[in-house]
């Protein structure tokens, strides 16, 4: 019912692609991150919250037709619907149905609650096409109340001190879960304007979120001392970060989890955040969906695939162009890890 | 163990010196005296005996977390540290409160069971600790202590807590002490330090000539200026051995290498020179594989290193030798405040009395002028020698690596274009990504494996290569990727011989990634007949 084509995850009997990364006819799109929202497509559906984002985004112009969750939509005798994903505002999981057999794709998700995002439901079917951007048994998170403890007493520490706290965040989904999970009565969050934009879009769509400022070049230096800045990783390098000093750096992702990742980042503090779901995550989700066939896409989707197989499930991976979680430089293009194979070495 | 923990996290979480410093001086104002010392010894190398195979802990973590054994594998090669990845994979069930020294014994005692007793109580561990505690008892049980702190800087932590000198305590921390043996007071205060024959001195560490505004050195005589008259500084070569020191107290003779590792016994011939020292000496110098008046190649004094026990062919085939350089101690006493020249003599008439076979003195090489200094080092290059030693003739014996009186002065190095071959991830902060890279030359119409290279690219060339060796994959064995050959590498390396040992025929010493050739295409690289033609 869908297949994996150069152009993206394709529905034949509905001529209909999801998360393309090419132009095509018509378009289902998860969320509005940049790996899964691409231009170029003459129409696209998604969630009213996402239409808005890609918008702001990519312009006005897009012909986005917007549907709510669980609204479905029939195409050529193909029954689609969009259900919570729980990844960011707006994001969505793909419910497919035709003559009684049903397929999910997730897209990206996770099963902890944000405190912005509609939660993740459970979705059952057939076939379950999962992320599986995190799928290896070492990244399983913690509760988000004891990484916020973690974030607030690093900002409190700083703000006692004179100095400036920055973290990077991808500018959304990210950036607003860092500001509606902290403790606000630190001091001032201020956000680049790259978030800015993203925060105006979501509080137009209805989010609420605390007090926040853009940083201008008017933003007098005082402000930053007890600050909390939140801006995408790639302005921490540039000169656009030198009014913050003196600063502590830090970084809200997955990829926190190992300490190579943390300190080829350059950074001084990591904060296991995600907005992915983590190994426990990704096999309840297999487990609720009740499908007897799995397809992993982005990520470890060889081990993913190979471990659900291992333990009597079927399952597949597929390539696909997505990105998975983002963070700062850390993002690579999609990730492939070996599987596990003799060991051996090359000749000496 | 938490007060431990935190400690570790904070020196995790910064890159400046001088925040890890302070962390570190306030816990040693604060922590328990019995926990401080294992943090004293576990950041200076010590360690409790390993009482577990790396294998026994593999299946144990696998067990206790479910996983086949190949998933904890993949695993292991995308963190690139066991101890980090059995901290992911466990979980926490009831938690175990214990102090570090109390862990500590705990792992020691772990070393007489039966192997079901060990699993179990390494597994209830896992069970009861979670996070960076988890960490240091992975840390613990399987060695290795890395974490990104250096001896040096534990030692200025411990300096500002207790005011004792950073070079005292440095000196007091050498040698043969353990946490079991020693009390805080005796270790950092000094109280019974005279017990200890075999403590060694912190050897003095020279840094390389550098050029203009820290710059690596060219070649050229501008390099020499800055140290200003010639006639207050010596000569000597640069030895291509073991770094080692010669201790003779109360009638007995100790080898330290500077890894400071006991070698006493590895090197029976230098045995003989109990009875060629007076007591009350220490000699600096270096251990070389030494034949018919002249040096072994270095890859013939590696198969010296790590045999516990020297057969009788090995040592009838590589025999070593003292080279001696300096004298710390004489007659009993520290001299290491007074001037390289009236150590020199001292060390001169020594040696000359001694007048042992094993025992050599590192030659002092005339000149006047540093072009005369310029000329030694372009004939510098030898099997043994790797380049020139200039030292201030009123040098004191200083501690650690130090700037302005020692300077070392490498030959440059030799230079060859091969070709990327194998690739595999890394650790520590290149965990993840694929930097260590095997490199081969034409042989044949086919690539060689010449020699194993992790550094010297840039982080972002880095990235790049990682990104080449995911998107060229041939074929993968295990963690290992055999890639397209395409990419040029210009590798640089000290010292080549002729091997045995290596499928090429060749041994390269300290082989680095000099520069990447993107000028170059793979058929442009050097064949082997071209590295073989550089051994003399």
């Amino acid at each position: 019912m869908l297949t994996f084509t150069p152009k993206g995850i394709y529905c034949p009997y509905a001529d209909v692609y999801i998360d393309p990364w090419r132009g095509v006819d018509r378009a289902i799109v998860t969320h509005a991150h940049s790996d899964h929202a691409r231009g170029g497509s003459r129409q696209y559906l998604a969630t009213p919250v996402t239409k808005a984002l890609m918008h702001a985004r990519m312009g006005i112009d897009l012909n986005i037709e917007a549907v709510g969750y669980g609204e479905p939509i029939t195409i050529n005798g193909v029954r689609f619907s969009l259900h919570p994903a729980g990844h960011i505002p707006g994001s969505a999981q793909v419910h497919v149905e035709h003559k009684g057999e049903v397929w999910v794709a997730t897209g990206d998700y996770k099963r902890q609650e944000d405190g912005i995002s509609t939660p993740f439901e459970p979705v059952r079917c057939h076939t379950l096409i999962t992320e599986c951007t995190f799928g290896l048994p070492i990244y399983r998170w913690k509760e988000p109340r004891e990484v916020f403890a973690e974030l607030n007493a690093w900002w409190r520490g700083n703000a006692a001190n004179g100095i400036c706290s920055v973290i990077s965040a991808y500018s959304l989904g990210k950036a607003q879960r860092v500001m509606t999970g902290v403790d606000r009565s630190i001091g001032p969050i201020l956000v680049h304007g790259a978030v800015a934009n993203m925060n105006t879009v979501l509080q137009e769509c209805g989010l609420e979120l605390p007090r926040w400022e853009h940083i201008t070049k008017d933003t007098p230096k005082e402000r930053f001392r007890n600050a909390l800045v939140i801006t995408p990783g790639s302005a921490l390098d540039t000169t656009w970060a030198n009014r913050m000093k003196p600063f502590s750096s830090a970084m809200a992702s997955g990829w926190m989890q190992l300490r190579g990742w943390r300190r080829r980042a350059n950074i001084e503090k990591g904060f296991v955040l995600s907005d992915h779901a983590d190994w426990d995550g990704l096999l309840h989700t297999v487990r609720e969906s009740g499908a007897e066939r799995v397809i992993a896409t982005h990520g470890y989707t060889d081990l993913f695939s190979q471990y659900l197989r291992s333990v009597g499930s079927d399952a597949a991976a597929e390539t696909t162009e997505f990105v998975g979680e983002a963070g700062a430089d850390l993002q690579e293009g999609t990730r492939s890890v070996d599987p596990p194979g003799r060991p051996a070495t090359p000749a000496e | 163990m938490n007060r431990e923990a935190a400690l570790f996290d904070q020196l995790d979480a910064t890159t400046s010196t001088t925040a890890k410093v302070d962390a570190l001086a306030t816990y040693f104002r604060e922590a328990d005296d019995a926990d401080k010392l294992w943090v004293i010894a576990l950041l200076s190398g010590r360690r409790p005996k390993r009482p577990v195979t790396s294998t026994q802990l593999r299946r144990w973590a696998a067990e206790v977390s479910g996983i086949p054994d190949w998933l904890f594998e993949a695993s292991y090669h995308v963190v690139g540290d066991f101890a980090e990845t059995v901290t992911h994979i466990a979980t926490l069930e009831e938690r175990i409160t214990k102090r570090l020294s109390e862990w500590v014994r705990y792992v020691e005692d772990l070393k007489d069971l039966p192997e079901e007793d060990k699993a179990t109580r390494v597994k209830a561990a896992w069970a009861g600790l979670e996070g960076m505690e988890l960490f240091v008892f992975n840390k613990i049980i399987t060695g290795g202590f890395r974490i990104g702190v250096s001896q040096k800087v534990m030692v200025k932590g411990l300096s500002k807590a207790t005011g004792v000198g950073d070079d005292v305590l440095a000196h007091r921390l050498m040698g043969n002490w353990s946490p079991h043996g020693s009390s805080f007071e005796e270790l950092v205060f000094g109280a019974n330090a005279g017990d200890d024959h075999s403590r060694p001195y912190p050897f003095y560490l020279a840094y390389g000539i550098e050029g203009p505004e820290g710059t690596a050195a060219g070649a050229g005589l501008n390099d020499l200026l800055p140290l200003g008259d010639p006639r207050e500084w010596q000569a000597e070569h640069k030895w291509d051995g073991i770094r080692g020191q010669v201790i003779m107290r109360g009638g007995q003779r100790f080898l330290w290498s500077r890894g400071e590792e006991l070698v006493t016994d590895k090197y029976p011939e230098l045995a003989a020179l109990r009875d060629a020292l007076p007591n009350g000496t220490v000699l600096d110098g270096e251990i070389l594989a030494w034949k018919d008046d002249a040096a072994l190649p270095f890859a013939e004094l590696q198969k010296r290193i790590g045999r516990k026990s020297v057969g009788k062919k090995l040592l009838a085939d590589v025999p070593v030798i003292f080279m001696a350089y300096d004298v710390m101690e004489h007659e009993g006493e520290d001299i290491r405040q007074r001037p390289l020249s009236e150590r020199r003599q001292r060390l001169e008439a020594l040696v000359a009395a001694a007048r042992h076979p094993a025992l050599a003195l590192s030659p002092t090489l005339p000149f006047r002028t540093w072009e005369e200094i310029v000329a030694h080092r372009e004939h510098a290059r030898s099997s043994s020698i790797e380049g020139l030693m200039l030292k201030r003739l009123n040098s004191t014996y200083e501690v650690g690596r130090r700037r302005g009186d020692w300077w070392k002065w490498k030959v440059d190095p030799l230079r060859i274009d091969a070709v990327l071959t194998f690739s595999m991830q890394g650790h520590g902060r290149r965990a993840d990504l694929y930097t260590d890279h095997t490199f081969g030359l034409w042989h044949n119409g086919e690539l060689v494996t010449f020699a194993k290279a992790y550094s010297g690219l840039t982080d972002a060339e880095m990235k790049e290569v990682d990104a080449f060796v995911k998107k060229n994959t041939l074929e993968r064995f295990g963690p290992v990727r055999q890639v397209k050959a395409e990419l040029v590498f210009e590798i640089a390396f000290e010292g080549i011989s002729a091997s045995t040992r290596h499928k090429s025929g060749v041994a390269v010493r300290f082989p680095r990634i000099a520069r990447w050739r993107k000028d170059k295409k793979a058929e442009d690289a050097n064949t082997l007949d071209d590295l073989k033609s550089m051994i003399r």
